[in-house]
């Protein structure tokens, strides 16, 4: 018996709405960061389950492509965050406003 | 001299000017006026070398050059078109000689007079600028060029009246003499239009050969264009109504008073009637109007003459009152008397004025005769170069203010205008009252009590200006020894020309001794090629009446050299009461008649009305711009709330965004494609 497509979408869905979610109203920022990586299994999810539907590995190698990224910008993005926190001894977004103005 | 060198003439002193302008303030003073006085000598030089030339036998009456330093054309314009031309015939010869002979002498007479003064070099390139519009201006061959050197004499006449800029009164002055002028300039412009409406053109020989061709024109638009010019010359003439900047020009150095505002710049007015008579003698009304206006002038300025206690002002006003008298000469078709005084007034008035400086610099500024006096012993030669200058302005023979005064009240008095005999009158009286104000300054100034004040003070003529300028130390460091005392003889640099204007104040007449006197009319015979077919004279009247009218006028001014003394001399204290005796009066005339104060009701009255248009427009525009700022302000406003900073609030954008098109490509398919 094959689980239905739909299935695996309705689960990415929901995983991607609380990445979404939470993105939104967190305010650590390592918990932010942790939403991005939730948004981006989500998709991946996505993408192994059309790869496995049409039977094609692009899809599949797209995920590893994603991982990658993933594993690439968790390194630059926690290593900016420790910077962040020497100086400014917070991690609430709301305080990190440099930008503005 | 060759015609192809005439442009040297003006050019010269512009040089000067160039030099001096951009270099002067580098340069010692001995080189500035060095700079400013050998182009003004070569001038005169090359006027010389330009009479001999025209006075040769088989000479031309008149030599024609056109500079092509702008091009064939200077100014070319569909069908119009006008030459950067030269012209000389005997009337410009005789402009030319007073022009580059009397500022020569001025030049030299500055050096001596602003030897202590800041500014310098200004002042020099100034007078070099204003020599330089006024050969141009008696030079040009056509209305335009003359009105290029009108305006430029005026600029140069703005720039001297304010020569002591520091100082309110001489900075409103200024403006004053350009703005009034700007009123007389309005009137020239349209009679330049209405030339170019009839005739096509503004050359002088085109305009009169057409109007020579046509006996029939008389009157009508000549009679328009005419009244216009009149409107013209009594702005830069100093005549009524446009006189009222002249006395106010006294604020400018002395030498400028002689030069511009005595001698030559004041006289372009005469001498532009005189230019184009070929005009005026088409149109009787407009010779009326120019006779009545000179009159009228001629004994009104006298008037406040009387009165003043300035001795620069008493001159202005002197010298308003014998504009008028040229203008009177003009008006009854006596061009040629009304060059000759203006020739004879050339060398007295600047005399006179710079007699005048004279004493104001031995007095160290000082210029209200009311604190002068005795002053005959302590300057001996200005008292006696003065004294020439005095005698001939009171039209006394031999001196040459007799001969030409004479002329013009001669001519009045048989001219065929219907108030002729009305003019002389005027002009006779005016004539006492004018040899009485002149006697009165000179009792006031050299004879009585000293009732000056022995100050060792400075020796500046703008004392005020200086007195407060940071360069005062400057000017007591550089101070000479023998001007640290009280009053004294001028240099000999001032008396020179002092002397040289006497002698020609002497000896300026006798050009023009009348047949009646037994002398030949030199100037008449001069100037009677440029003035043939004039106004003729109707009536004849034999040597006797002449000789007649001129002992009558010769005892008028007798009889104003009495009155003076009587009033002045014999008994100081009377003219005081008879003052007292009629208060309002006196108050009236010395007051100036409230003309000044008349036009500045109009001036407010104008002002307001200026003020009222700046704000509608200043609102209307100000409003515009402020507006369209404000709208632009306020759309920045709301686009920058959106940049908060804020990374959650750009994530929730983001996020809506996303929504956004993910709701477009859900349902826009159905929305719009279908």
């Amino acid at each position: 018996m094959t689980v239905p497509i739909s299935y695996y979408l309705v689960l990415a869905a929901i995983l991607f709405s609380i990445g979404v979610a939470s993105f939104l109203i967190k305010r650590n920022i390592i918990t932010i960061f942790m939403s991005i990586e939730l948004m981006l299994n989500a998709v991946n999810l996505t993408f192994v389950a059309f790869a496995h539907m049409w039977h094609q590995i692009t899809g599949q190698i797209f995920v590893f492509f994603v991982m990658v990224v993933a594993a690439a910008e968790a390194a630059v993005g926690l290593a900016i965050i420790i910077a962040i926190y020497r100086t400014r001894q917070t991690l609430n977004v709301d305080q990190i406003n440099l930008l503005k103005n | 001299m060759p015609a192809s060198y005439l442009w040297l003439i003006p050019l010269l002193p512009f040089a000067g000017f160039l030099i001096n302008g951009t270099l002067g303030r580098r340069l010692p003073r001995p080189l500035v006026s060095a700079v400013a006085l050998i182009p003004t000598f070569l001038s005169a030089c090359l006027w010389v070398w330009l009479w001999f030339t025209m006075k040769a036998a088989g000479a031309p009456e008149s030599i024609h050059s056109v500079v092509t330093l702008f091009g064939n054309n200077w100014i070319q314009i569909s069908g119009f078109h006008a030459d950067f031309a030269f012209t000389v015939d005997h009337l410009t010869l005789i402009m030319l000689g007073v022009v580059t002979c009397v500022g020569f002498l001025i030049h030299v007479y500055s050096v001596g007079y602003m030897a202590h003064e800041e500014g310098y070099w200004r002042f020099f390139a100034y007078l070099n600028l204003f020599m330089f519009f006024m050969l141009v201006l008696v030079l040009s061959a056509n209305f335009l060029l003359l009105f290029v050197g009108w305006e430029g004499v005026g600029l140069a006449s703005y720039l001297l009246i304010g020569f002591y800029f520091k100082k309110d009164s001489a900075a409103n002055a200024g403006k004053k003499a350009f703005i009034v002028n700007r009123i007389g300039d309005f009137g020239f412009l349209l009679a330049m239009f209405l030339l170019i409406a009839h005739f096509g053109s503004l050359d002088f020989s085109t305009v009169f050969s057409a109007i020579s061709q046509h006996p029939e024109w008389q009157g009508g638009f000549l009679t328009a264009i005419a009244l216009l010019l009149v409107v013209g010359a009594t702005g830069k003439s100093a005549q009524i109504p446009l006189y009222v900047w002249l006395p106010d020009a006294m604020e400018g150095p002395t030498p400028v008073s002689a030069l511009i505002h005595a001698a030559t710049m004041v006289t372009a007015g005469i001498y532009m009637v005189a230019r184009t008579h070929t005009i005026f003698d088409r149109s009787p009304y407009a010779l009326g109007v120019v006779a009545i206006i000179g009159a009228a002038t001629a004994i009104f300025a006298a008037c406040i003459g009387m009165v003043q206690h300035d001795i620069k002002r008493v001159l202005a006003y002197s010298t308003v009152s014998q504009l008028g008298y040229m203008f009177l000469a003009c008006g009854v078709g006596a061009y040629t008397a009304g060059i000759f005084h203006l020739l004879t007034h050339a060398f007295f008035k600047a005399l006179l004025f710079l007699a005048a400086g004279s004493v104001i610099h031995a007095l160290s500024g000082e210029q209200d005769m009311r604190k002068m006096g005795g002053l005959r012993k302590r300057i001996p030669v200005t008292f006696w170069t003065m004294t020439m200058g005095v005698v001939a302005i009171a039209g006394i023979p031999p001196l040459a203010g007799f001969f030409s005064k004479d002329e013009i009240l001669f001519r009045a008095f048989v001219s065929p205008n219907p108030i002729g005999k009305l003019l002389w009158l005027v002009g006779l009286v005016t004539a006492g009252m004018t040899s009485f104000y002149m006697f009165r300054l000179w009792f006031k100034t050299f004879f009585g009590e000293e009732r000056f004040e022995e100050h060792a003070d400075l020796h500046t003529h703008g004392a005020v200006v200086h007195a407060k300028s940071d360069s005062h130390s400057v000017m007591v460091a550089d101070h000479e020894d023998h001007h640290a005392h009280g009053v004294h003889e001028s240099p000999l640099i001032m008396t020179l020309p002092l002397m040289i204007l006497a002698l020609l104040s002497i000896i300026g007449g006798w050009v023009g001794v009348p047949a009646a006197l037994g002398g030949h009319d030199e100037i008449g015979e001069f100037l009677e090629p440029v003035f043939s077919g004039g106004v003729q004279v109707t009536e004849v009247v034999s040597h006797s009446t002449e000789l007649g009218l001129a002992a009558v006028s010769v005892l008028v001014a007798l009889l104003g050299l009495f009155v003076a003394y009587a009033l002045y001399y014999k008994k100081p204290g009377t003219a005081a009461t008879y003052a007292q005796k009629f208060p309002a009066l006196y108050r009236l005339v010395e007051n100036k008649f409230y003309v000044d104060e008349i036009y500045g009701f109009f001036v407010t009255v104008l002002l307001m009305f200026s003020r009222v248009g700046l704000g509608l427009v200043d609102s209307i525009v100000t409003g515009l711009a402020s507006a369209s700022g404000a709208s632009a302000r306020g759309l920045g406003a709301i686009v920058r709330s959106i940049q908060s900073g804020n990374i959650r609030s750009y994530a929730g954008w983001l996020a809506l965004g996303a929504a956004a098109v993910i709701a477009v490509m859900i349902f826009g398919h159905s929305l719009w494609l279908n």
